[in-house]
């Protein structure tokens, strides 16, 4: 045995280790350096400074790491997969070792050792790894290094969605929008990667013994390490955390390298390693500029859609204040009477807008003061606030309104181009586009939670290849072949990075390949264009993202025609809501004047609401005037204001019957108890259910309504990490019920639901119809009582009779079940099942009366049964009532229509009902549609594009709202209250042909205004 | 109480369809999408004796799903994305005279939504303004005739036939292009015979069966004349939702990948998926009730295809040198103790029954193979591997998704991982039998 090298080059470091001769595998040379896509470059580099340990002896190598199988391949060098390389190392190094943690820059790993070998990878959807860390830490704008810190100060946890970083993300936003602790989120998004790696990778296995964790970020965060230590409930001696952790890939590839690799010169392997650069494969993409006169030219043509300006010194006259408070950046504009700026502010977040807002308006105020011997004071006449901040800016500095951020932005493309109809914002976390047509909005469009390949984006990539983002866009216009990285979300796209980099693409062709992703993202997946012409003839793009000339070039060589991007394309928000303001015609604002601002402090401080199940996660403002500020609240109580006027809400209404059946006691239970998880389809099918099994003589007992800690209850046995969420719920329903001690549960399974005679097919879904047949083969609880889940197909009322009758026959022969009792039971399910179906119909009915008679705006929440589930909504039901509208679903109305005649296969029971549902009230004007969509769902994949169609064939819109086990709140307001300001101005518009139709009233969260303090 | 009549039906389809008439069958070119490149082109065969002109897709390329990305939306399964692509490409591609060209479409049917793929396609031809290319859809409705295009009894029975064969090639192919050692020489041997059972086909109705037959042992000697290596090398099982399992457009020429890793690939036969499908017409009633008539029926076509099946099997046994494949009457019974035969929807119990049947030849390496977000999948593949692995502690099996998104590397990267534990467990083997 001579000397061997074990190099593995990660997707952000590549680490070299160098074995000497002997049994006991001394270690003479390790290295660990960032590669900065640099692959081969720096692979040779360290290899070098190895030189004098290996002289010239013969050597033997093994490469591994997600980069190192292209180097292997081009370099004809033995390749070793990661995971079986750590094996290897912890067989030699750490013996007696029961399971290895691993986490790379994006992968994670586990690997179970004793009681049956197993190694496990995370799938592709799932980022919460090293490169996830460096992406929140610098959201948060600290270096990993000091999140770390943070981290360890912590004192409380946030929950954050640990499925992937982008959901985290907008889990975090809002946080940090909100002026929670640092602290506290630093240390929940470590516990989010832990809960991944639990989720994701454990599967039900549990994580006990000896724990090796390996890795860079297990090496390198206290935080991290604390978490995993406490979460699995490790003590000292059984979580290691070696020193060589960082190592243990290269070290197994170098053991490996005794099997595989073939000993030669060291200068050999070097050479082999050199000459292996260069070569270019895979995809790649037509350059954005041929050359720097083409570029020119662009540049010039784009810097004629300028904004007049007007120093403030030479300014006489009143001027309008907008805030633009988004979730990354924060924008300040001033104008004056014609719209000319005096004074604009454009910065990141830092995490603290507060502070920063605080600090430019006691600028613009002392600006404003000027030198009075010189001229007259300007009197700021207004104030007006947008943006995901937009509620904590008015309420801290007591600004006169605040309008919803999709409103200012029209107003701003507006007032530079009267002509616009689209309107393309791309901003630091989200996308928004637009449609205009005769002068209100059309149709709004914003990114799901998955797929925000924004500006944040590229400038956390920029940093981790070493660019600032400026620096980062500038390389790219050259390029000369664009890596094509494909238009999906950033998780997908750091792994398309990876591909890329493994076929040898420079930074300058990944910088303009992820420009041209980020565009194509936004076409097809957010706007789900097919040509340029059906956006539009007069694009205006905007939002920070767009002064990205790279990002700019691509959205215009991709759709083949030319746009307008406002040389203040960052600050549109801002200047809309300034505008907004002048034409507010206020003689004063109530914004805080200098001397409020000079003693205004801020303190935020959380605190969890406990005046409903919802738990809602507040974060109380503290100001110094005394004021205070809660944000985080779904609905009204928190407050203190006193329960608002009941509006009708189907939604509470049907959680509410299903909250008092499972309550539903029976007196006479000689069977004894027997448990049905209460989710997916139990929340229709439960007064079926309920009443059959009754009447038998048993005692139901349902789990407990949803909530995330039943969910967590459950989460280690769940195998598909992207099942939706009602799927994934249920493992904790099951867990639920083992807690009450039940030992039967019943679960069917249902390849048909019911007949409602209306579509072409009553099929469930696959994951309704055969979710329990995953339980059983994943839940190794169910092993130890009886899990009942036999095939039942309720829509032949007299084959289902017989068939249980048989089944339960066969699973209770004490019992002597005989045809007449089951046939007994089985009408009276059937009756309570249908009972329940008219009771909702009818209050369906009588709210809408009760709105009529009010004027009262209805939103219909089409989704299914299983989303009345509070866990599963998030309260979104509760936000609609408070923005002052009714909520009726999609059952209570579908049958107010005739059945309707669709373009795709109308198979499932429940989707049907979604149809007719978007169908009735596309012909009602006092109505709003909004779709709930669990993420995952395939099949809404089918229905969405179906119901907007249908919406959208009679002018009305459509909103969607994309539900998972984040509730990003914030970005549901924002799309509620932009749908209903779209609907208001058509109604306006529509006035005449509706005549019959009260105004409606503006809902008071379009328009809060707040009285002149003078 | 306000006016809540049920308001009027809409009249008008927002989508029309295009019908194939029968005129069309004289003038226009149906464009065949891939999926399994032996099969296919036998039933190629079978629709061009109907008299229909027909072309088989073979194109490649990323720029076939950045056209299904552009037509349908996004969040359908990577299979329709794909299928759909490809047809567009097609289109775009300006090889055809649209107004001459017609699509064919399978449609399985079924809870899960690939039975919506068709309607998908014509929504994407009516976005992009060719609403007047007719799309036929093949499934079991077609037979009651209407349109210009008519799946008879006979052409059936024909791609019955085809189906038959097309597992018999591919598995012996399989068996021989990993091992081969000189270069092209399975893949002549596959030509060859594709050629022969082509020129069978053109003989009348119901003649094929019995000349088909009597091929088989002529097949299995071509294939075993190949000069193989006797280097043993993992054997590596591809199960899955049906597109992404066989087609190489799909699961990124998965097969291929292996071959080059030093691994043979072993790929269940379609005809188990046809017999699942005849299969569930049959538990179907047994389960929920219904016509008696129609499971009778099932049962009768289910008999006959075992029985077709039963004599590839056998003719492959009877040469001795290649591992034939399982009967389906053998397949059917691996599911019990794992999952239920009322799981119907996608591949439903048949993928988790392949898996097992895969170990239980032997072949304890296994991908499984999805697109991102696949419904069915979620219970019968990587819902069922735990189960699996229990029972079966041997078993090596890596789920992989497919998607437009997914890395090639990172999907690569997971499979060694399956790979390179394969070859250790390999090695152990080796050292402990010496």
């Amino acid at each position: 045995m001579g000397y061997r090298i074990g190099i593995d080059i990660g997707s952000t470091t590549v680490k070299v280790v160098i074995l000497g001769p002997g049994p006991d595998n001394p270690i003479l040379f390790k290295h660990y350096e960032r590669h900065f896509s640099q692959v081969r470059t720096k692979t040779a580099e360290v290899l070098r400074q190895a030189r004098e340990i290996v002289g010239d002896s013969p050597v033997q190598t093994s490469i591994s790491g997600s980069a190192g199988m292209g180097v292997a391949k081009a370099a004809d060098l033995p390749f070793v997969q990661e995971v079986f390389a750590t094996s290897e190392t912890v067989k030699h190094w750490f013996p007696g070792t029961d399971a290895v943690v691993e986490l790379g820059g994006e992968d994670a790993k586990i690997i179970f050792i004793t009681g049956g070998l197993e190694e496990r990878m995370n799938g592709t959807c799932a980022g919460g790894t090293g490169a996830f860390i460096d992406q929140m830490a610098t959201l948060l704008a600290v270096t990993p290094q000091g999140l770390d810190e943070l981290s360890l100060k912590y004192k409380k946890m946030y929950p954050i969605a640990s499925r992937c970083g982008v959901f985290a993300k907008s889990d975090i936003q809002p946080l940090l929008n909100q002026g929670a602790n640092k602290s506290d989120i630093a240390m929940s998004i470590f516990q989010a990667v832990v809960n991944q790696t639990i989720t994701g990778l454990a599967q039900g296995r549990r994580i006990e013994g000896k724990v090796a964790f390996l890795g860079g970020p297990l090496h390198f965060f206290k935080g991290l390490q604390q978490r995993f230590q406490q979460t699995l409930g490790l003590d000292d001696d059984h979580a290691l955390f070696p020193e060589l952790g960082l190592f243990s890939v290269a070290m197994g590839a170098a053991v490996c390298s005794e099997n595989t690799g073939k000993p030669m010169e060291f200068q050999a392997l070097l050479e082999k390693i050199e000459n292996s650069a260069g070569e270019v494969s895979g995809k790649f993409l037509p350059p954005l500029f041929a050359d720097e006169r083409e570029y020119a030219a662009f540049q010039q043509r784009h810097a004629q859609a300028s904004v007049p300006k007007q120093s403030i010194q030479d300014y006489i006259g009143g001027a309008y204040l907008g805030i633009d408070c988004g979730s990354t950046t924060t924008k300040l504009v001033l104008i004056g009477e014609d719209g000319q700026i005096l004074f604009e502010y454009y910065s990141s977040n830092q995490g603290n807008p507060v502070d920063i807002v605080r600090e430019q308006l006691l600028k613009i105020r002392t600006l404003c003061e000027r030198d009075r011997e010189t001229a007259p004071p300007i009197e700021i006449k207004a104030c007006v606030t947008t943006g995901y901040g937009e509620d904590l800016m008015r309420a801290a500095f007591n600004a006169d309104m605040g309008i919803v951020e999709t409103m200012a932005h029209y107003r701003a493309a507006r007032f530079f181009n009267p002509k616009v109809d689209f309107i393309l914002d791309i901003g630091g976390q989200d996308i928004k586009c637009f449609k205009v047509r005769n002068n209100s909005i059309d149709s709004i469009m914003l990114n799901e939670a998955c797929s925000s390949g924004c500006g944040s984006f590229i400038e956390t990539f920029a940093r981790s290849m070493g660019y600032t983002a400026e620096n980062f866009a500038k390389v790219g216009l050259f390029a000369k072949r664009p890596s094509d990285l494909g238009s999906r979300c950033t998780v997908f796209m750091n792994s398309s990075v990876k591909q890329a980099q493994k076929d040898g693409a420079g930074v300058d062709d990944i910088s303009a390949g992820l420009s041209i992703s980020v565009v194509k993202n936004a076409i097809y997946k957010v706007i789900r264009a097919h040509s340029a012409s059906e956006l539009g003839e007069n694009i205006v793009v905007q939002g920070g993202t767009f002064y990205n000339d790279a990002v700019l070039r691509s959205f215009e060589q991709e759709l083949g025609r030319d746009v307008v991007r406002p040389a203040i394309a960052g600050l549109m928000g801002a200047y809309g809501a300034a505008l907004y303001g002048r034409d507010m015609n206020r003689e004063c604002s109530s914004l805080l004047s200098i001397e409020e601002l000079e003693t205004f402090s801020h303190q935020a401080k959380p605190s969890v609401c406990g005046l409903c199940a919802n738990h809602c996660n507040l974060t109380v403002n503290f100001f110094s005037d005394g004021s205070r500020f809660i944000s985080g609240n779904r609905c009204e109580r928190p407050l203190g204001r006193g329960r608002q006027q009941k509006l009708p809400n189907l939604y509470e209404f049907k959680l509410e019957r299903i909250k008092k059946l499972a309550e539903k006691q029976n007196s006479n239970t000689p069977m004894g108890k027997i448990g049905i998880p209460l989710g997916l389809n139990m929340y229709e099918n439960l007064p079926f259910w309920h009443a059959f099994l009754s009447e038998l003589g048993f005692e139901v007992v349902t789990s407990a309504i949803s909530s995330l800690e039943l969910y967590s209850k459950g989460r280690t046995s769940i195998p598909s990490d992207t099942a939706c969420y009602p799927a994934k719920l249920m493992h904790g329903h099951i867990m639920d019920l083992l807690e009450k001690g039940i030992e039967t549960i019943f679960y069917p399974c249902m390849s048909y639901n019911f007949d409602e005679g209306k579509g072409d097919n009553h099929y469930n879904c696959p994951v309704v119809a055969y979710y329990p047949e995953l339980l059983h083969a994943n839940m190794t609880e169910l092993k130890n009582i009886r899990f009942l889940f036999p095939y039942v197909g309720i829509h032949r009322k007299k084959d289902f009779e017989k068939k249980i009758c048989k089944y339960l026959q066969e699973q209770f022969p004490k019992a002597r079940f005989r045809m007449p009792v089951i046939q007994k039971a089985s009408d009276a399910a059937y009756a309570a099942y249908t009972a329940w179906g008219k009771e909702i119909r009818r209050e369906g009915e009588k709210s809408i009366a009760l709105c009529r008679e009010k004027g009262t705006k209805m939103i219909v929440l089409s989704g299914r049964p299983y989303h009345v589930d509070p866990e599963i909504n998030h309260g979104i039901d509760k936000l609609i009532a408070q923005l002052g509208l009714a909520v009726l679903s999609e059952d209570s109305v579908a049958h107010l229509i005739a059945p309707q005649r669709v373009d795709v296969l109308n198979q499932w029971t429940y989707h049907t009902r979604l149809y007719n549902a978007a169908a009735f009230v596309a012909g009602q004007p006092d109505m709003e549609l909004v779709q709930l969509v669990s993420f995952g769902c395939g099949i809404d994949a089918i229905t969405t594009d179906e119901v907007m169609a249908i919406l959208e064939e009679q002018g009305r819109l459509y909103t969607q709202l994309k539900i998972d086990e984040i509730n990003n709140l914030g970005a549901v307001r924002i799309r509620i209250r932009s749908l209903l300001g779209a609907a208001e101005e058509r109604s306006i518009q529509a006035k005449n042909q509706f005549q019959k139709v009260q105004r409606i009233q503006a809902p008071r969260a379009l328009k809060e205004e707040v009285p002149c303090r003078t | 109480m306000p006016n809540l009549k049920p308001a009027a039906n809409p009249v008008n389809h927002r989508v029309p369809v295009a019908e194939f008439t029968p005129e069309m069958k004289e003038t226009h070119t149906i464009l065949i999408p891939m999926m399994l490149p032996i099969h296919f082109e036998l039933i190629e065969k079978v629709l061009q004796n109907e008299g229909y002109k027909t072309e088989l897709l073979r194109t490649e390329g990323s720029q076939i799903a950045e056209e299904g990305l552009k037509s349908v939306h996004n969040d359908t399964c990577y299979p329709a994305l794909l299928v759909i692509g490809q047809m567009m490409d097609a289109l775009h591609s300006g090889k055809y005279d649209p107004h001459k060209i017609a699509f064919l479409i399978t449609q399985t049917g079924g809870g899960c939504r690939a039975s919506n793929y068709i309607y998908l396609l014509r929504k994407a031809l009516v976005k992009s303004g060719y609403g007047y290319i007719p799309v036929v859809g093949i499934n079991l409705s077609a037979l009651r005739g209407g349109t210009g295009f008519r799946v008879t009894v006979p052409m059936l029975y024909d791609i019955a036939h085809c189906v038959v064969l097309g597992d018999m090639l591919m598995c012996l192919h399989n068996q021989c292009l990993p091992y081969e050692l000189r270069k092209g020489d399975t893949q002549q041997v596959t030509d060859k015979w594709i050629g022969e059972v082509k020129k069978v086909l053109d003989g009348k109705h119901y003649q094929c069966a019995g000349k088909l037959k009597a091929l088989y042992p002529a097949i299995v000697r071509d294939y075993g004349m190949i000069k193989r290596s006797k280097e043993k090398k993992i054997r590596v099982g591809i199960v899955g939702e049906i597109y992404v399992k066989y087609s190489p457009l799909g699961n990124n020429n998965l097969e291929k990948f292996l071959i080059s890793e030093g691994a043979e690939p072993v790929v269940p036969g379609l005809m188990a998926f046809l017999l699942y499908c005849v299969y569930n017409g049959i538990e179907d009633q047994k389960l929920y009730g219904g016509s008696v008539k129609n499971a009778f029926g099932s049962e009768v076509l289910y008999r006959y295809l075992v029985g077709k099946q039963k004599q590839v099997i056998r003719a492959v046994q009877k040469e001795g040198s290649f591992a034939a494949p399982s009967p389906f009457s053998e397949t059917l019974k691996l599911a019990d103790g794992y999952i239920s035969r009322g799981v119907k929807m996608g591949e439903g119990w048949l993928l988790t029954a392949e898996m097992v049947e895969l170990i239980h030849e032997g072949v304890e390496n296994i991908v499984c193979t999805q697109p991102f977000g696949c419904l069915p999948n979620h219970i019968v593949g990587k819902g069922m591997i735990r189960a699996i692995k229990e029972k079966n502690p041997n078993a090596n099996i890596v789920a992989v998704d497919y998607d437009p998104g997914a890395s090639e590397v990172n999907q690569q990267n997971r499979i060694k991982l399956m790979l390179d534990t394969a070859a250790a467990k390999m090695r152990e083997k080796i050292s402990e039998s010496r």
